[in-house]
């Protein structure tokens, strides 16, 4: 499996607080893959630096065949490039519709006079459709996002990501504040779209990791403490200790 | 259903366009000008200025309603606009009448000789005859006009690359655009800005070469007037409709998320910052001419944040909305501060409306913001019966600039 995602030696400091001290990994071209790891171990500081929210004081951040350079990239740059991102909160445009939402999200041109005349094709109309059916939200297209119950906005984030087409997904505590059904289905979800691509989840729950079926990299103060099943890696002492066994 | 034509979705604006041609056509009947004399001149000038007003409303609107950008500068731009066309204006007219009084002299003036005459003329007032550099194109109708565009236009791109580049947000950048639109005015009021500083332009009510009353004159502008804000009305309504609309609505409530969309947030801040300047532009263009005069009081920072004001009061993120705010709380100033309105004598003090009309303004502002969020504009929802929104405190997104919860339906 060749890599899509290389790591390379990432540091950060945050006010002389080490968040992401030397850490590297590997995420394959079409790969679920969980990252686990208490508070404050640097999960969504690994998030925030792939997609140049935050840069990194050294390292590299190595994507795609073309092996660029992603660290210096802005935000837009980089969602450009394939990558998307789902935050902890639900964070959908509430003021506008589900069919707005995902429109916005669809892989078409970014720039603005592309999009000041732009006019759905049919087959942009039938994505969304289509992507609507696959998040369970249907019958949800004319509604006003804001009024989603919680899993609904979870859904429909992830579906905003699904319409970008990235290559790789990065997705925060996607179960966060959901219900037993509701957890099931997001698994189905990211399974289903890991197939055809990446597919990063960070995860602070172990049962919801467990049916995501995937390799897992465990994170402790900034760096990779140990990677493998999860079988593998609860049976670790040294992952025990500082995770687990609290 | 998509792919309708952007009028069929959104009817609002068949309407809209329906009420400013029925308004246009009545004023024009009851004219001195055209029509019955039912309406003075003066209040047919009032009109016309208050469409403009509308005008430079709707763009304040498209950028701080639907964009989230509290542009407190953009009077400034409104100013620029006049300033432009006031130059010409002020050249041609200035030149007629040089041309004129020198043609019964014995000897034929040189072409530098009407010149430098009409340099006298002009800035006499603040001791020069020289013309400064930016009156190049003053000659020539078709430049200043280009300018009229041009130059709010250019400003605001340099302005707004600087300030959204270093994303620069929230009050923040608010406070930036009131530190230009101040800048501005004290430079202006300089006696060597070029601009006759605080003389300002005068005598822009009379169009050179028109022989034509003010009466038919004060017709024209309000023609012109109504068709710039149906125009930009149009414009607008299409801008915010449609995927740009998305766009820039979600920059206003999560600008981050936008951004994580692969939209790149500071160059659609700076198209719509660019482009609602342009509007504030040619309506400053068409208000100037109509009031007859222009100074560097006209851009003092006190004026955006009335724009600012108007729009809050017609209801913010509604384009009717901007310009119901606009046109009545302008012409209940006019009322006001005309001395039109009766003194109200308390015994121990007179309340005179001349003074005490900003302070009722201000208290309307703050009542709305907190009893009406939705301004005038939302009575609307009234007849459409939409539902308030209930989101439990919760705002439309976490940007400072987002919908808030009580502006919902």
């Amino acid at each position: 499996m060749s890599t899509l995602l290389e790591v390379n030696g990432i540091s950060v400091t945050f006010d002389g607080y080490k968040a992401i001290r030397n850490l590297s990994f590997n995420i394959g071209e079409a790969e679920l893959r969980a990252i686990i790891g208490p508070n404050g171990a640097g999960k969504t500081t690994f998030m925030d630096i792939v997609t140049g929210k935050t840069k990194p004081d050294e390292g590299k951040v190595i994507w795609g065949e073309m092996s660029r350079n992603l660290v210096g990239m802005n935000e837009a740059k980089i969602a450009q490039a394939g990558i998307g991102r789902k935050f902890q909160k639900p964070t959908v445009f509430e003021d506008q519709s589900v069919r707005e939402n995902l429109t916005m999200a669809l892989q078409n041109k970014r720039g603005w006079s592309s999009v000041l005349f732009w006019k759905p094709s049919k087959a942009d109309q039938n994505r969304v459709v289509e992507l609507a059916a696959e998040i369970g939200l249907s019958g949800e297209l004319e509604r006003t996002s804001g009024e989603l119950s919680h899993g609904q906005k979870q859904w429909l984030e992830i579906g905003m990501l699904l319409a970008q087409e990235p290559r790789l997904l990065l997705v925060d505590e996607p179960a966060a504040g959901m219900t037993l059904a509701e957890r099931e289905h997001t698994t189905d979800i990211l399974k289903e779209a890991a197939k055809t691509r990446a597919v990063v989840v960070v995860e602070h729950d172990m049962e919801f990791v467990r049916r995501l079926e995937c390799k897992v990299t465990v994170l402790h103060e900034g760096s990779v403490l140990a990677e493998g099943s999860l079988d593998h890696v609860t049976s670790n002492p040294e992952v025990i200790e500082v995770y687990l066994g609290r | 259903m998509k792919n309708r034509s952007f009028i069929a979705r959104n009817p609002s604006i068949l309407v809209f366009l329906a009420c400013l041609g029925l308004f246009t056509v009545a004023v024009t009947i009851a004219s001195e000008g055209f029509g019955l004399g039912l309406i003075s001149t003066s209040f047919v000038k009032t009109l016309g200025k208050t469409l403009c007003l509308c005008l430079v409303a709707v763009a304040m609107d498209l950028i701080w309603g639907y964009c989230g950008i509290l542009s407190l500068g953009h009077f400034a731009f409104f100013g620029l606009g006049g300033y432009m066309i006031g130059m010409w204006l002020m050249y041609e007219r200035t030149r007629l009448i040089v041309t004129e009084s020198m043609a019964a002299q014995q000897i034929p003036p040189t072409p530098q000789e009407v010149i430098d005459s009409i340099g006298t003329q002009i800035f006499g007032v603040v001791g020069s005859s020289e013309f400064p550099l930016i009156w190049s194109f003053a000659h020539s109708l078709t430049l200043q006009l280009i300018l009229v565009v041009a130059v709010p236009g250019l400003l605001a791109l340099v302005f707004g690359w600087l300030a959204f580049r270093s994303r620069v947000t929230g009050v923040y950048l608010s406070i930036l655009t009131q530190a230009m639109t101040l800048a501005l005015a004290l430079y202006l009021f300089q006696n060597d800005s070029g601009l006759r500083g605080n003389n300002g332009l005068s005598g822009l009510q009379n169009l050179p070469g028109v022989t034509a009353s003010q009466d038919v004159v004060s017709i024209w502008f309000l023609w012109a007037s109504a068709l710039a804000l149906g125009l930009g009305y149009l414009l607008a309504a299409f801008v915010v409709s449609g995927k740009f609309g998305s766009v820039i609505r979600g920059i206003r409530d999560n600008e981050a998320r936008v951004r994580f969309l692969g939209y790149s947030v500071e160059t659609y801040k700076l198209a719509m910052f660019t482009l609602t300047a342009c509007i504030a532009g040619i309506a400053g263009a068409l208000y100037y001419p109509q009031a007859g005069i222009i100074n560097p009081a006209e851009i003092a920072p006190i004026a955006s944040i009335y724009l600012a004001v108007w729009v809050a009061i017609g209801g913010r993120g509604r384009l009717y909305g901007a310009v119901i705010g606009a046109a009545l709380v302008s012409l209940v100033s006019t009322y006001f501060t005309g001395g039109q309105a009766p003194d109200i004598p308390l015994g121990f003090y007179t309340i005179s409306w001349v003074d005490w009309w900003t302070v009722l303004l201000g208290l309307t502002f703050v009542l709305v913001t907190l009893f009406a969020p939705k301004g005038i504009g939302g009575l609307f929802d009234l007849v459409t019966a939409r539902l308030p929104s209930n989101r439990h405190g919760a705002d439309y997104g976490p940007d400072a600039g987002a919908k808030r919860e009580e502006e919902g339906q």
